[in-house]
């Protein structure tokens, strides 16, 4: 039994921490969870709590239905996937309703629809139902890091041009704005938050070719 | 001519492979072909090789815009006078001529320059042939912004839609939307106080300075979507253009000039011109029906003389890289342009102009109406066939 246990952080287990954070990218790569890229990235602020609460869901989440996997039903597998989620979530909310009340405002609906992020049901049936607590852990924790980092990205540079702002507090000098700079308003808009994640996709295929698909004839 | 000639051949060798300036071969090129129709011909096959290729179609264009351009220069400062109360004896059409160029110029520069710029860049970085798209989108982005968009503005639009609107999807030909259409809406959502209302149709107007008490500036759109149709300018004015708007679009009659000259020489599309503008009749005429207020009962003619409908019907519209291709697609496209503009237009009271979303959300259609135009076809030609072979 000894033998054929592998250290905490082998290679393999790294891997399934890296990976999703370029190669495997959810969101640039996997194209999920577009929706709450879009939403919910107007200000830096709102874009890092959101990655965090997603970090703790997933990775509770994923070990949850890892240590269940032999005792979940195939049939009800799905039902009880979203139990687990939902369950966490509330956690999620209520912590944010209590102890960052703006920041829950401003999130919203978008808090309680994480458990609809399908990254989060996406990693439960392929990888947390096939594989043992340690590594299905550090696979949401990546999955959700690889999220959470294309978020933060986006938050940071809307909330940059559309508000001028970095954390709500003012970066863009007072010169600038008395020399004729406005603000631009279409980064509050979603549209550019689109357009922001697709420049991020075209940066991160010029850096990483492998992940440039091949031109179809 | 022929020293301009014997020059270019002497530097020539300096930018082909293995020459010094290897790397802008492709700038080289650009520039030589600009001057000189090339001289390349098809060597197997049976090709034809057109003289007229990109960069004369381009100038065509091009040079169908001077109209607009020069009237929207001279309006430029007819209606800063008339909004300064300068207007008086000893005014000659030269001095507001002037008066408008000084202040259009630089808008063009910028234009052109940010956007060339691009283009050589990422041609270079590509190793392709500079595009000469621009040409046409770098005059066509200063004639449709007002007079007294802040410069660097029109710098990050046009920037913007070289790359997001062009460069993105693979160069000139490539792209989906109309890349100065983009620019502007980019402007337009993004600084919406220096795009829309009232004040910045006429140059001083944002300053207040000078400005005779409690003038307008509205545009004629401006006073309709306000309710104030009684206040709208002579169908006359809006057909000659002497009405404050974008630089290059009041103007009918420079516009039908342009116009003109695209068809005469064949550059543009007639047909989707034509169904452009019966669309903005018919949904003239259908809004005319209902007219619960004064705007939906403003004959419909005269929708297509005010603001910008004839310049996009005419330059816009017919971009033939994003309108639609096919015989019976371009009547389509154009149609529900002239419609969805104009009802745009009346009903939706925060764009009081509805031609750039009209085209901009035709131009995403446009791939969809050929693949249907082309299904139909070939669905008729099949039942054609097995009918002779029954």
């Amino acid at each position: 039994m000894s033998q054929d246990r592998e250290p905490l952080f082998s290679s393999k287990n790294m891997k399934l921490l890296r990976e999703p954070l370029d190669d495997s990218n959810p969101i640039t790569v996997q194209v999920l969870g577009i929706c709450s890229a879009l939403a919910i990235t107007v200000k830096l602020e709102p874009s890092v709590v959101m990655a965090l609460s997603v970090v703790f869901v997933m990775g509770v989440s994923n070990v949850v239905v890892s240590l269940l996997r032999t005792k979940i039903p195939p049939r009800i597998r799905i039902i009880v996937q979203l139990t687990v989620i939902a369950s966490l979530v509330i956690l999620v909310d209520e912590f944010l309703a209590a102890f960052a009340y703006e920041v829950s405002k401003q999130l919203s609906v978008f808090v309680g629809l994480i458990i609809t992020n399908c990254i989060i049901m996406g990693r439960l049936e392929a990888f947390a139902l096939s594989n043992k607590p340690w590594p299905s852990f550090l696979d949401g924790i990546g999955n959700a890091a690889g999220y959470g980092l294309i978020l933060v990205i986006v938050g940071f540079v809307r909330e940059l041009f559309g508000s001028g702002t970095i954390w709500g507090y003012q970066v863009v000098p007072e010169p600038a704005y008395s020399a004729g700079y406005v603000d631009n308003g279409l980064f509050i808009l979603p549209p550019m938050a689109l357009v922001t994640v697709g420049i991020i996709i075209w940066v991160q295929r010029y850096r990483n070719r492998k992940l440039i698909e091949e031109q179809q004839s | 001519m022929r020293a301009l000639r014997r020059y270019i051949d002497n530097i020539k060798p300096h930018f082909q492979k293995g020459g010094k300036f290897e790397k802008l071969e492709s700038t080289f090129e650009a520039f030589e072909t600009f001057l000189f129709v090339p001289d390349q011909v098809t060597t197997q096959g049976v090709h034809i090789r057109d003289a007229i290729d990109m960069k004369r179609t381009m100038s065509l264009v091009v040079i169908s815009l001077i109209p607009a351009l020069l009237f929207g220069m001279w309006n430029v400062g007819y209606q800063h006078y008339l909004a300064t109360g300068q207007l008086g004896e000893g005014v000659g059409t030269l001095q507001l001529f002037w008066e408008g160029f000084k202040l259009v110029l630089p808008i063009i520069v910028v234009s052109y320059v940010t956007g060339l710029a691009i283009e050589f860049t990422f041609a270079q970085i590509r190793g392709e042939e500079v595009n000469e798209g621009f040409l046409v989108s770098g005059m066509l982005i200063p004639l449709v912004l007002p007079v007294d968009v802040p410069l660097w503005m029109v710098a990050v639009s046009t920037a913007f839609a070289v790359i997001i609107g062009k460069e993105v999807f693979g160069g000139t030909g490539m792209n989906i939307l109309n890349p100065a259409l983009l620019a502007r809406a980019f402007l337009f959502f993004a600084y919406p106080a220096y795009m829309s209302g009232n004040q910045v149709w006429i140059h001083g107007m944002m300053d207040g300075q000078g400005i005779i008490d409690g003038y307008s500036g509205a545009t004629p759109l401006g006073q309709a979507a306000e309710g104030n149709v009684d206040q709208m300018p002579q169908a006359m004015d809006m057909f000659l253009g002497t009405i404050p708007g974008s630089i290059g679009e009041t103007s009918t009659v420079a516009v039908l000039l342009g116009a003109l000259i695209l068809l005469y020489t064949g550059v543009g599309s007639w047909r989707i011109m034509l169904s452009t503008f019966a669309g903005g009749l018919v949904m003239g005429l259908i809004l005319n029906a209902f007219a619960v207020n004064p705007f939906m009962a403003i004959p419909a003619w005269q929708h297509l003389v005010m603001g910008g409908f004839a310049f996009g019907a005419v330059f816009m519209a017919t971009d033939p890289v994003s309108a639609a291709r096919t015989r019976r697609g371009k009547y389509i496209y154009g149609f529900l342009i002239g419609l969805l503009a104009i009802l745009i237009r009346v009903v939706n009271p925060a764009y009081p102009e509805g031609v750039m979303l009209a085209i901009l959300l035709m131009n995403v259609f446009a791939p969809l109406i050929d693949h249907y135009v082309i299904e139909s076809n070939i669905n008729k030609r099949l039942k054609r066939a097995q009918v002779q072979a029954a």
